[in-house]
């Protein structure tokens, strides 16, 4: 035990979840609550050894259900205390309603999400169903690539939780990330103590200065328990939540570029851009789906194409404006989500439409369902979509990929 | 505490939503009551040398009940709920019609 040489405590070859808890280490974390989900289970498994083994100082609660897991970060959260949880897909939705207290407590939460499709029928297997389905709870969602940016982004997502009081889920997908190993770099502890200094709560459950947190909150405003200063009711407290919570955008960048300055890794901040240079089209993807779809743009380059890729990495907020950018000289956008919102399309589809429409910017916007329940993704099937939707007269909308194993785009709605 | 303070620039709309009890706020609800304890000191565990009972002071839901020997009922903010005549090991409290004695 702690025989680690040098070199292991620079680098390690980790899986998806291990390289979560090596995060969840090093970030200092005070509290862990989770509860055991397929694909998640490895995360927790590694921080209890970790905490078992006395290399991290944290309290580890077993508890009986992911609600209960939820609702040990918030009440640790609410004492000053620095905490971590994880889960997957119906674990994720059985905390729903307290993932929507966490976010209005404006409680710096850190959740690791190991994206996997939502039964029934059940599945273990990876799909952006479960975190999709939790948009609107008002938690900031980070979407990674591959393991390094999964330990880089959740020490990066401490930081960006602490500043802006507002809870961050960082989302990979199962098994193709989280049992897949690879390459870990880790930030040294000078750069960490920099990076992340201790948490110093805005507010404090403290015997000694006692408050009621988020009683019940009236329609209207109302005078203090002095009767003098006058206090936001229910939607004003909300207004400032969502302004705060559009404005953390820009904290996810400067974070991004302090972790970058530092540590020398970057992921181009709320999105990364590759062969966006000269592109004509643009493919817009998250998670694994943006990593394959590198390798479909060169296939597609290679035949002469001008595609680019834009990997969104921030969805909520939604960094409409960044993406705009990003996508102002092309005349079409395919996206690909790994999602639906059934009975309409994919939400990344209909969220990049949404800010569009209230932009001068009109390119061609085409939208594939691809990967659910971890049916595979493959370049040539990207490749292929990409050119169905370049082929299509008409713009294909929420059009399914990869139906019974088929390259065939069928109509979705 | 600076996110809820009152020079935050956010002004009327704290942080989060935050308020310190203070007695009384809700008014006088010792006027709720239609049951009022009435405490008979000859049965109270407490006076009977037992220093560490005060099991009516830890349940009771209002913190009317004063942690002394003997304990003291605040009739101002006791809304007669029964609970410490039903914890009480002693059965030294007792519940009483309101205009009762």
């Amino acid at each position: 035990m702690n025989m680690r040489t040098e070199r292991d405590r620079k680098s390690r070859v980790l899986t998806g979840n291990e390289a979560a808890a090596f995060a969840c280490k090093d970030a200092s974390v005070q509290v862990v609550a989770a509860y055991p989900i397929t694909p998640q289970s490895p995360v927790t498994e590694r921080i209890a050894q970790f905490v078992e083994e006395g290399e991290m100082n944290a309290q580890y609660v077993c508890v009986e259900s992911e609600h209960s897991a939820i609702t040990v970060c918030i009440a640790a959260s609410t004492v000053g205390a620095r905490v971590f949880t994880a889960t997957s897909a119906n674990g994720l939705c059985l905390m729903h309603e307290q993932l929507h207290w966490a976010a209005g407590a404006r409680l710096p939460l850190v959740m690791a999400c190991v994206n996997r499709g939502m039964a029934a029928p059940w599945t273990i297997w990876t799909d952006h169903q479960d975190s999709i389905s939790q948009r609107d709870t008002g938690w900031m969602q980070l979407y990674v690539e591959d393991n390094q940016e999964i330990y880089d982004t959740i020490l990066q997502a401490y930081r960006i939780a602490e500043i802006c009081h507002v809870p961050v889920m960082v989302c990979y997908d199962g098994y193709i990330l989280s049992h897949t190993a690879m390459p870990v770099s880790f930030a040294s502890t000078e750069q960490i103590q920099a990076l992340l200094p201790p948490r110093t709560p805005a507010f404090q459950l403290d015997p000694a200065n006692p408050y009621n947190f988020n009683l019940v909150t009236m329609p209207e405003p109302r005078k203090d328990h002095e009767g003098i200063f006058e206090m936001g009711g229910y939607m004003d407290l909300r207004y400032r939540f969502q302004v705060e919570l559009k404005r953390s955008e820009e904290v996810v960048k400067s974070v991004h570029d302090a972790y970058a300055n530092l540590v020398g890794r970057k992921y181009g901040g709320v999105l990364k851009t590759y062969a966006m240079e000269d592109a004509d089209v643009a493919v817009l993807a998250m998670g694994t789906v943006a990593s394959e779809s590198r390798v479909a743009v060169d296939r597609l380059r290679a035949e002469g194409l001008a595609v680019g890729l834009v990997s969104l990495r921030l969805f909520r907020p939604f960094p409409g404006p960044a993406l705009a950018d990003a996508l102002n000289r092309v005349s079409q956008v395919v996206v690909f989500d790994r999602n639906v919102s059934y009975g309409h399309e994919g939400a990344v589809a209909s969220d990049l439409k949404s800010h569009l429409f209230s932009t001068d910017l009109r390119p061609r916007v085409s939208s594939l369902i691809v990967g659910l329940g971890g049916r595979d993704v493959t370049a040539d099937f990207l490749v292929r979509g990409v050119r169905q939707c370049l082929d299509s007269k008409e713009p294909v909308v929420a059009g399914w990929l990869g139906v019974l194993g088929d390259s065939t785009i069928r109509p979705g709605r | 505490m600076s996110g809820c303070e009152k020079e935050d620039p956010w002004g009327h709309i704290p942080l989060c939503s935050m308020s310190r009890a203070i007695v009384g706020e809700g008014g006088k609800t010792g006027s709720w009551r239609i049951q009022k304890p009435i405490l008979d000191q000859g049965k109270c565990v407490l006076m009977r040398g037992k220093a560490h009972c005060h099991l009516c002071w830890l349940y009771c839901p209002e913190g009317v009940m004063s942690r002394q020997t003997p304990p003291v009922i605040d009739y101002d903010y006791c809304k007669g709920c029964g609970i410490c005549a039903q914890e009480c090991v002693g059965k030294a409290i007792r519940m009483v019609h309101e205009h009762e004695d």
